[in-house]
């Protein structure tokens, strides 16, 4: 029963920062709605057991990626979305589409799917069984990331840096 | 079992020389074409002497196999050669006059361009004549067949820088596809009913029905339709119209082809086929009316001609006529020795004519010639001959056979004497006319050279001269044969010699039981027409040179209709060809070719392009609109997966 | 005790939020943010299988899931500033030279 009503409300939460993630023009107000659904998303975790994955998420999730995002948008000065002409396809077809899409989703797993139940915080989320399970069976894919984001940086700073001769940018459209 | 001749060998030597010429020509000397053009073809001669002084000690038919052709179920055609009495006569006339003509037109052609092209086409058109005559079927007669009317569009059209000469090159073309097709369904007919196209076979079969007396049986369909396609190679009415305008060509052609060998194809193919004319008698009387009438039609268009290559050509059409009616009375062997006196005469008449028009510079308006037998003796002695033994005048060739004809029509029904009678006159008058207006009274020509529209070269012509020699040679031969030539007929050698092959329709019973009387006193009669003939052509163009115009006035509209060769020409031009080519322009061409056929490709084309113009608005460097048709796509893909998870 | 359907409801629902961000939002920033809306859906449901399966192998994914997310941001935002620079927009809808 307590897990019901936990899991509605920080549901709750969570979908309204989605909705304000895309109500919102202003680029900050829609990170700061992102780091509102990371942090009930969680939550969440939390209360299906995965303690280091609920970790994890708020310390490099929210914690980094997002505060990354926020050092972007205050470097650019991004300011309030102007209304510029849209694409009539993502309109038309895009949307309807991904609603469909979500509610055929919607409709199978609520009338045909045998899936169980879960209880509350069922999952053996322990940091010593998830390390001996990513040191042990997954190790190679954990090298390999460790090497993904080695070139990650590797990127973001030759893409980010400032080029030797500034080229003037072409004439801008109104 | 005869040991082979090696008969292929007597189509394949001029086929050779036609190769040499036509691939090596350019890069040869005239004499050296002249010469590979002449060896190879005197060589075929050569062989055809050969298997004359062997063709006593053969068994007759002679047949020899070459190679298997055709092999489709239980239809079989080979390349084969068939040899008898007949194929001898025909090889003779073709490469004993061929070769000649050759001579000739070393001569004759001398200054003209392109004299490779002309020796090559020459001696192709001998090798499909020769591949017509030794045809041991239907089928390898009818390449020779289409070959010789190619030969005939390629010489005719020679001069093909001239408009009129490539038309009429188009119009013989034409006109005897029209022939050919009535001698292909008569083929199919053979190879539906007989299934075969080999001579012996069909004759077999044919034999074994009954003769048809009545209505339209298969004998007499096939016999029909073969004299159609002989109606068209051998210039019969209605077919008749490209000979005349086949005049465009150097005379030598004229004198080969339409004259002496080629036209006669039709001829030997009736000839040929007559176990199945004995079985039609319907098809054969038509045969003779188609010959009678054309006789007498081509003669009087031929009185009112006054191009000396054009009453040649019409007295051709109508000698030709006489053949056909001699086979259409089933005196085969008559129309055979009248098709080879006939290649005697004509042939020297045309080369002769071919002598004069280079006398005098290219000339060939009669009206323009006169008092040239002062300048070209020869010449005016051998046309002379000629144009008595065409008259019909004894001893010369051709009365014994167009005697021997007039006697088997007489036989057969009178009405076709009397006219075949009045053609004689009208014959013997107007190639007397055509003698008197050439050589006879003052020369009315222009003096120097002048403008020719032959493509002669112009050498300068002072006054007419006589020909060189190597041209008058030919002539001289000619003349001997013109003169003797009927003599084999005398007391039926001729026939007994061709007895054999028609021994199933030949009348020679009927001509042995007809009283001499009979006979002698329609001799004195032809005599006594072709020498009217002669007469009256003295009179009008010798003693009273101002009469011919008087008579042509008084006669009016008619004698303008005859001129104008009774407007045929244009009636089948209003009737069939224009219709045809407007309808080909407008249905074939503007419909199918362009509206469909052209429409379909650029239509195809233009869709691409339209199909690709839609579709590159999905290409609007739009990120959300890629985002969009991303996510379009991923729904659609999620529904197919749930909808087949679901079934 | 809660069905499973529930979690991957809410998973569902956030992704389909990403994909609307993504569609419908001009700033090219926004539109990164949608994405890392939808990876945090698909995170969710990963968890949420991997509690009903009892399987820790689907929060080790997760885990994986998350360190591609922050290095794909980082090269990202850098792109987006090297956009910017050469641009001086940031709208999606004006960086269109890939058009036909």
């Amino acid at each position: 029963m307590l897990h019901l009503v936990l899991f509605l409300v920080f549901g709750a939460i969570c979908v309204a920062g989605a909705i304000n993630l895309l109500a919102q023009t202003h680029p900050i107000s829609s990170a700061l709605s992102l780091v509102v659904v990371m942090a009930s998303l969680a939550v969440e975790y939390l209360l299906l057991g995965a303690e280091f994955v609920a970790v994890v998420q708020v310390i490099v999730y929210a914690g980094a990626v997002m505060v990354l995002f926020v050092f972007v948008i205050m470097l650019l000065n991004a300011g309030e979305e102007e209304r510029t002409k849209g694409s009539r396809v993502a309109m038309i077809l895009g949307v309807p589409g991904v609603l469909a899409g979500g509610l055929l989703v919607a409709w199978v797993l609520l009338k045909r799917s045998e899936t169980g139940s879960v209880t509350l915080g069922s999952l053996p989320g322990y940091p010593k069984t998830i390390g001996n399970l990513l040191f042990h069976d997954f190790l190679l894919p954990f090298e390999v990331t460790s090497i993904l984001v080695l070139i990650a940086i590797m990127g973001a700073v030759v893409l980010a840096s400032r080029p030797e001769a500034q080229i003037p940018p072409p004439g801008k459209e109104s | 079992m005869t040991p082979s001749l090696h008969l292929w060998l007597i189509p394949v030597l001029p086929l050779v020389g036609a190769a040499i010429n036509g691939f090596f020509g350019r890069r040869l000397t005239r004499q050296a074409v002249g010469a590979v053009a002449l060896t190879f073809c005197g060589a075929a001669f050569a062989m055809v002497l050969y298997v004359a002084v062997r063709f006593a000690s053969l068994g007759l038919p002679h047949t020899e196999f070459l190679a298997h052709w055709i092999r489709s179920g239980d239809f079989f055609v080979n390349f084969e050669f068939y040899l008898d009495q007949l194929t001898l006569v025909m090889l003779l006339v073709v490469t004993g006059v061929g070769f000649l003509i050759h001579i000739y037109s070393v001569g004759y052609m001398s200054e003209e361009g392109g004299f490779y092209r002309f020796f090559s086409y020459l001696n192709l058109f001998m090798f499909f004549m020769l591949t017509l005559v030794l045809a041991g079927n239907y089928l390898q007669m009818f390449i020779g067949w289409e070959g010789v009317g190619l030969a005939s569009y390629l010489l005719i059209g020679f001069w093909f820088t001239k408009d009129s000469a490539a038309s009429a090159g188009k119009k013989a073309f034409i006109v005897n596809r029209i022939g050919d097709f009535g001698f292909l369904i008569a083929l199919f007919l053979m190879i539906k009913h007989f299934g075969s196209l080999d001579f012996g076979q069909v004759f077999a079969a044919a034999s074994h029905l009954s003769v048809e007396t009545v209505g339209f049986g298969l004998l007499t369909s096939i016999g029909l339709l073969l004299m159609v396609g002989a109606a068209g190679k051998s210039a019969q009415v209605p077919l008749y119209v490209w000979l005349p305008d086949a005049m465009e060509g150097p005379t030598p052609v004229s004198a080969l082809i339409h004259a002496a060998t080629m036209v006669t194809a039709g001829v030997y193919m009736v000839a040929r086929s007559h176990v199945i004319f004995d079985h039609a008698p319907n098809a054969l009387t038509v045969v003779a009316i188609v010959g009678t009438l054309t006789a007498l039609f081509a003669a009087t268009i031929g009185v009112a001609q006054t191009d000396i290559k054009k009453v040649l050509a019409y007295s051709t059409i109508s000698q030709l006529g006489y053949m056909f009616m001699a086979c259409g009375v089933a005196a085969y062997s008559a129309g055979i020795f009248h098709l080879m006196t006939h290649a005697f005469f004509k042939g020297l008449l045309f080369l002769a004519a071919g002598s004069v028009i280079h006398a005098v510079g290219g000339e060939q308006d009669m009206r323009k010639m006169g008092g040239l037998r002062q300048f070209v003796p020869v010449t005016y002695l051998t046309m002379g001959i000629a144009t008595l033994a065409i008259a019909g005048i004894p001893p010369f060739a051709g009365f014994f056979s167009k005697d021997e004809i007039l006697f088997r029509a007489y036989q057969a029904n009178p009405v076709y004497w009397v006219i075949g009678l009045f053609t004689a006159f009208l014959t013997s008058f107007y190639m007397f006319r055509l003698l008197f207006m050439t050589f006879y009274g003052d020369y009315r020509g222009a003096a120097d050279g002048h403008d020719d529209p032959h493509g002669h070269a112009n050498h300068g012509h002072g006054s007419p001269h006589e020909s060189p020699t190597i041209m008058l040679v030919p002539l001289m031969i000619l003349a001997l044969l013109s003169l003797g030539g009927g003599w084999i007929g005398i007391g039926g050698r001729f026939e007994r010699f061709l007895g054999p092959v028609f021994a199933s329709g030949d009348l020679s019973e009927r001509a042995a039981e007809a009283s001499h009387v009979l006979e002698h006193s329609l001799m004195a009669m032809s005599v006594a027409t072709a020498g009217l003939g002669w007469y009256v052509a003295w009179l009008l163009y010798v003693k009273r040179p101002l009469l011919p115009q008087r008579i042509a006035d008084s006669l009016g509209g008619f004698y303008e209709a005859v001129v104008h060769k009774y407007y045929i020409d244009e009636l089948y031009a209003t009737l069939f060809v224009k219709p045809l080519v407007e309808g080909s322009t407008s249905i074939l061409w503007h419909g199918v070719d362009q509206g469909v056929i052209d429409a379909a490709v650029n239509d195809t084309a233009h869709g691409a392009t339209h199909v690709s113009e839609a579709a590159r608005h999905m290409q609007s460097g739009n990120l959300r609109s890629y985002a969009g048709w991303i996510a379009a796509g991923g729904a659609a893909v999620i529904a197919y997966m749930i909808w087949m998870g679901v079934r | 005790m809660v069905p499973v359907s529930y979690y991957l409801i809410l998973s569902g629902v956030l992704f389909a939020c990403g994909v609307i961000g993504f569609l419908i939002k001009r700033n090219i920033i926004t539109i990164f943010m949608s994405i890392e809306l939808m990876l945090n859906g698909v995170n969710l449901a990963f968890v949420a299988f991997a509690a009903q399966w009892q399987h820790l192998s689907g929060q080790v994914f997760v885990f994986f899931v998350m360190v591609v997310a922050a290095a794909e941001t980082a090269v990202g935002l850098a792109i987006i500033i090297a956009v910017y620079r050469t641009r001086e927009t940031l709208n999606v809808d004006q960086v269109n030279l890939l058009k036909l």
